[in-house]
Order: structure tokens, then C-alpha cells, then sequence
């Protein structure tokens, strides 16, 4: 995974020739590519895409930056054990990529009055920005915005739906 | 008892409304109704003109609006002895013996100018005498409304408080379009589901209407910039300011009875809190101070009360502080989530969501008692919002179906379904009484 992204980062910066953050960026880079190389050469098939000005280490399903979604228990926005390496991962990516900039957006399930979700659903934003921030991701990188339970992920008036529907998802 | 009564609307074919227009219809159903409902008989009234048929049918609406509020018993024209037009063509003996006590008799009539006149005389049967007269002008566009008028004048004069059939209601509707994207409409419709008229639609959510104390305006909070943000909007011109759209949540618009200033939630501080913003300066005043969620803040009638919703305490519940500033004070101990508080018009009550984990009812809030009665008997409700004269409260309705309008009355012995065909409506807020 982290080869595409070394690579990808290498390209954007020749292409970019953004001379400013080039001392930064390529520690960044030099990270990446240290920890790459205890990874499959399977990556390698994605940096076709990165030049194409895809996010190849975002798009790999194995890793847990695959996960975007976050659930959460019933009026509650305490992020749950079982997602703290997404977490941690997504802090990372950010923490390594601070010119990355990802949305937070917090939902909650239909139960109860809609303004009460509204800020249900800012407050699991929240919750998921704070652990990120501690994790080394910049204050800056995080946009939060709820939506409350007007957009749910599933429809439907059974717990099913409401436990998909209580959540956070991260939007690169 | 159960009646239906289906309300066609032939004006929203004329706003174009470009789903579902041909298959609209708000449908009424009375679920229960008072147990000893007041009898009254409605003659058709008379119509001045040799030809052509009266553009309203006056006694029909009339009739449907006291059929509807589920207080009163209205007799079939078919049932009628008689169809007297004036008090002096009544025999009253014909209608003492079928039991009727109360008459309405009325002539419709148009004038050299063409333009209406709507005369009619509510009338006790027994006692033989006229209760209600009046004689009112009204133009084609108005007559329905004079009719809900009239609607009134016999609820106040039999029951004793100003009908509220000459209001109007706002909602939402959201419609689920072909290619499954969603669709929503802010929409305004007399208190009977008639005139149905599309004030904004939207690919984006749109929540939380509130109306100006004068039915003029409405505040509402629209996603259409991909984050909450509040809105103003006037009904006539439909001109809109965007009034509120910080980082953070922007909503919860309520209007304060002086019409000078607006309530809202705003979370740009950090955290979502009480504000009052002054409308015409948009100078802002923070309300609350606190870690926890604020929200949902609605004015006492008299101005001088802010209740709201906060967490403050564990889990949510109704709080109250001085409109002028001050301690909050908490009014609800009853289960573990108090939430969307109204003020009854006599300030009697507080309508709120009442949940306990699994159901989510309305719940009436004594404000003397300090307890919540539960009104409502569904899973989830929501929503709740006064008629101006305080009798019925409509509310949202989410069931295995759907979502749906309700009304309950405020002791709970009438309760009503306002079902739409297709798709969902929601978030009901009824108008205020206003004068032509």
C-alpha cells in the first residue's frame, strides 16, 4: 500500500513542483516508502491509477483506511474499541499527508426529534476528530458536518437500519 | 367511529409540481372522536344566481371542517326536513323532532361588481333563537376561507374558543424520485389540506419551519450548501435571506411572539448553544454556556420564557431559562429523554417527545403539576406543534409505513391521521390565527 502512496506522492510533487512544502512532504515520502517495503508487490498494480490522480493507498480494500464508516451505540458518540485502529490509521494517513483535508460527517438513527440528531450527530463527529487530532492529525485537516438523521445509509424503521444509520463517515 | 373524507387538490397540478402531481390527495382519517359529539345540521345555502353553480360549496366546507374536529355531529343533507335559507323560512318543530339542536342557514350571493357576499345565522333550535349572525364580503379567491371562518364563529360560539380552521399549516415533504434520489418541499396548505403550495424545493434535507407571529414569514433550516444554514423566507414574494451559516450546526429557528428576534442553535463556538439573533440587525446573543448539547429552543407565549432541550444532565431533557438571560432551570424529570418543547398558547403546557429507549410518544408537560401525561401511542413521534387556539396538537408519525401527520387533541379524545399518497410528509408547524 505505502509504495503507491510513495509514488503518488513523488508524482504529485514533480508534477506540482511546489518547491515550499518539497522538504516537508518528501520526509513524509522517505517515511512511506521505509515502511513500504515490508509490503506484497501487489500494491505496485495501483500506480497506474495514482497517475490518473487517484489516492491508491486510500483505495486499497486490505487496509483499515479502507474502513470510512464508524457505528455507534444509541445516543451515544463514544467511538467503540473495535474501531480504534480505523482511527488510528486514518490519524496516520492524516498526520503523514498534512495537505490532506477529510470531512467527518455525523449521523444519527430516526429515533427521537431531529434536532436533538442533529447535534447527536456533531458530537460523534466530534468525538471521531478529537481521537484523530490526538492521534497527530492537524485540527485544520478535519471538517466536521452533521447531518443528523436526514440522510440515513439504510432505510427502514427496525434496529437494522438504525445501527447502520448511527455513524460517522470519513470523506477524503 | 371512522370517517374518511379525501381531499383532492387540483392547485398543485397548477404549481407544477413535477412528481406525483396527478396522484395527490391529503386524506383525513378520524381515528377516534368525543364521545358525545354536537349535533348540527348545515343547510346548503343559497345561491344568488339563476345559472351556473356556486364556485365553493360554503355549507359543505363548513360541515367538513366541524365534521373533521371530530366535536361535532353533522347531519346528511339527505336527513334534512327542510333546507331553509333564512331564520324566518326555519320550522323549527321539524327539526326539534329529529333531535337537532343546532341549525346554520346561509345564502351565498354575488354581487353587481362580482365579488360575494356570505350571509348566515347559526341558530338554537330549541330555544328558537339566533346565536350567530353575520354577513361577510368576500371575493372567489377568499370564499373558502370565509367559509373556515365561519367554521370558527359556530366552534367558539358551541364550544367556547375561537375555531382554528382558518389557519394555515407548513411542512415537509420528501418524495423519492424515479432514479431514487430524493426530493424535498417546503410546503404551506390551509389547516384542511387544501391549496397545497410549494414554497422551495430542494435535493438537499429541509427541517425545522417556525413561523413569524404575524404568518408572513417562516424560518427554516435547508442543507442546500452541503451544511445546516437558516433561512427566512416571506410566503408572498418567496425573497429568502440566509441568516444564519456558521461552521457548525445552524438550526432550530424559533420566532419570538413580538416577531423581533429569532432563536436558533448554533454550534460555531465549539459545542451546539441556545442564541437569540436580532432579525432585523442579525446581532447575536448566546443564551447557554454549557459541554453539553443545547438545542430545540421555543419562546413562552408572553415572550418572557426560553425553554430547550439539553443534556446537560445525562441524558436529554427540557430546561428553561429567562428569554432575558439567566440560570437555566430544569422542568422535566420524567423517564430519560424529554426533548422539542412547545409552549401550549395558554402556557398551561409544554408538548414534548417523550422517549423511553424503545418508543418515542408526545407527551403533554404540566407545567403545574410538573408531570408528562403521554398523548400519543406509536413507536415514533415527533414534532409536535399547537393549533393557535391550543385544542389539537399535529405531530409527525413514523410507523412500518411510512411517515404521516397526526393530530391529537389535547385531552386525547379526538385523534387524526392527515395521510399523503405518495411519499412522506412531516414537520408540521401550524400557523398563527390571522385577520384578513
Amino acid at each position: 500500500m505505502s509504495i503507491r502512496l510513495a509514488l503518488f506522492m513523488f508524482l504529485a510533487l514533480f508534477v506540482l513542483g511546489c518547491s515550499k512544502e518539497t522538504k516537508e512532504e518528501s520526509a513524509t515520502v522517505e517515511d512511506h516508502t521505509t515502511a513500504a517495503t515490508t509490503d506484497t508487490g501487489a500494491e505496485a498494480h495501483g500506480t497506474g491509477d495514482t497517475q490518473q490522480g487517484g489516492k491508491s493507498a486510500l483505495d486499497d480494500p486490505n487496509s483499515p483506511l479502507a474502513v470510512r464508516v464508524i457505528y455507534f451505540e444509541y445516543d451515544s458518540s463514544e467511538v467503540l474499541p473495535q474501531y480504534r485502529s480505523v482511527v488510528e490509521a486514518h490519524a496516520a494517513y492524516l498526520a503523514g499527508n498534512p495537505n490532506t483535508v477529510i470531512t467527518l460527517e455525523g449521523h444519527a438513527d430516526e429515533r427521537g426529534s431531529r434536532e436533538y440528531n442533529l447535534a447527536l450527530g456533531e458530537r460523534r463527529a466530534f468525538g471521531v476528530k478529537s481521537q484523530m487530532t490526538l492521534l497527530g492529525a492537524k485540527d485544520n485537516q478535519i471538517k466536521t458536518v452533521s447531518y443528523g438523521e436526514e440522510r440515513p445509509a439504510l432505510e427502514g424503521h427496525d434496529e437494522n437500519a438504525w445501527s447502520k444509520n448511527r455513524r460517522v463517515e470519513i470523506r477524503y | 367511529m371512522h370517517r374518511t373524507n379525501r381531499y383532492f387538490s387540483g392547485l398543485l397540478l397548477a404549481c407544477g409540481l413535477l412528481f406525483n402531481a396527478g396522484a395527490w390527495a391529503v386524506e383525513f382519517i378520524i381515528d377516534k372522536g368525543v364521545e358525545n359529539p354536537i349535533p348540527i345540521a348545515i343547510v346548503p345555502f343559497s345561491w344568488s344566481q339563476a345559472t351556473g353553480m356556486p364556485p365553493v360549496d360554503v355549507a359543505t366546507v363548513i360541515s367538513d371542517d366541524l365534521t373533521r374536529s371530530a366535536r361535532f355531529a353533522s347531519m346528511e343533507e339527505k336527513n334534512m326536513p327542510q333546507q331553509p335559507h333564512d331564520f324566518n323560512e326555519i320550522q323549527f318543530k321539524d327539526w326539534q323532532r329529529l333531535g337537532m339542536e343546532n341549525l346554520v342557514v346561509g345564502q351565498l350571493k354575488q354581487t353587481d361588481q362580482g365579488d360575494y357576499l356570505v350571509d348566515f345565522r347559526l341558530v338554537d333550535v330549541y330555544k328558537g333563537k339566533q346565536i350567530a349572525g353575520f354577513s361577510i364580503p368576500s371575493t372567489q379567491l377568499q370564499l373558502r376561507r370565509t367559509a373556515h371562518e365561519i367554521s370558527d364563529i359556530i366552534y367558539e360560539k358551541l364550544i367556547g374558543v375561537r375555531g382554528a380552521f382558518a389557519t394555515r399549516i407548513v411542512y415537509i415533504t420528501v418524495i423519492k424520485t424515479r432514479e431514487g434520489a430524493k426530493k424535498y418541499t417546503l410546503q404551506v396548505s390551509d389547516a384542511d389540506g387544501y391549496n397545497p403550495q410549494v414554497l422551495l424545493d430542494s435535493k438537499e434535507p429541509l427541517l425545522s419551519p417556525s413561523w413569524s407571529p404575524d404568518g408572513k414569514k417562516l424560518a427554516y433550516v435547508s442543507f442546500e450548501t452541503k451544511n445546516s444554514a437558516v433561512y427566512i423566507q416571506d410566503l408572498l414574494t418567496g425573497a429568502r435571506e440566509k441568516v444564519a451559516s456558521n461552521p457548525g450546526i445552524n438550526s432550530a429557528p424559533a420566532w419570538s411572539p413580538d416577531g423581533t428576534r429569532l432563536a436558533l442553535t448554533l454550534s460555531m463556538e465549539g459545542n451546539p448553544e441556545i442564541y437569540v439573533m436580532h432579525v432585523a440587525s442579525k446581532q447575536l446573543r448566546r443564551m447557554t454556556n454549557n459541554a453539553a448539547i443545547d438545542t430545540e429552543p421555543t419562546w413562552s407565549p408572553d415572550g418572557k420564557l426560553l425553554a430547550f432541550t439539553s443534556d446537560r444532565g445525562g441524558g436529554p431533557q427540557i430546561y428553561e431559562i429567562p428569554a432575558d438571560g439567566g440560570e437555566p432551570k430544569r422542568l422535566t424529570f420524567d423517564g430519560n429523554y424529554n426533548t422539542r418543547p412547545v409552549y401550549s398558547p395558554d402556557n398551561k403546557h409544554m408538548a414534548v417527545v417523550h422517549g423511553d429507549g424503545n418508543t418515542y410518544r408526545i407527551g403533554l408537560y404540566d407545567r403545574a403539576s410538573k408531570q408528562i401525561s403521554i398523548l400519543t401511542d406509536s413507536h415514533n413521534d415527533e414534532s409536535p406543534s399547537f393549533a393557535p387556539n391550543g385544542h389539537m396538537i399535529i405531530y409527525t408519525t413514523t410507523g412500518a409505513r411510512g411517515t404521516a401527520l397526526a393530530a391529537i387533541s389535547v385531552d386525547g379524545s379526538v385523534h387524526q391521521r392527515l395521510a399523503l399518497q405518495d411519499g412522506e410528509v412531516r414537520e408540521p408547524a401550524w400557523g398563527p390565527f390571522t385577520n384578513r
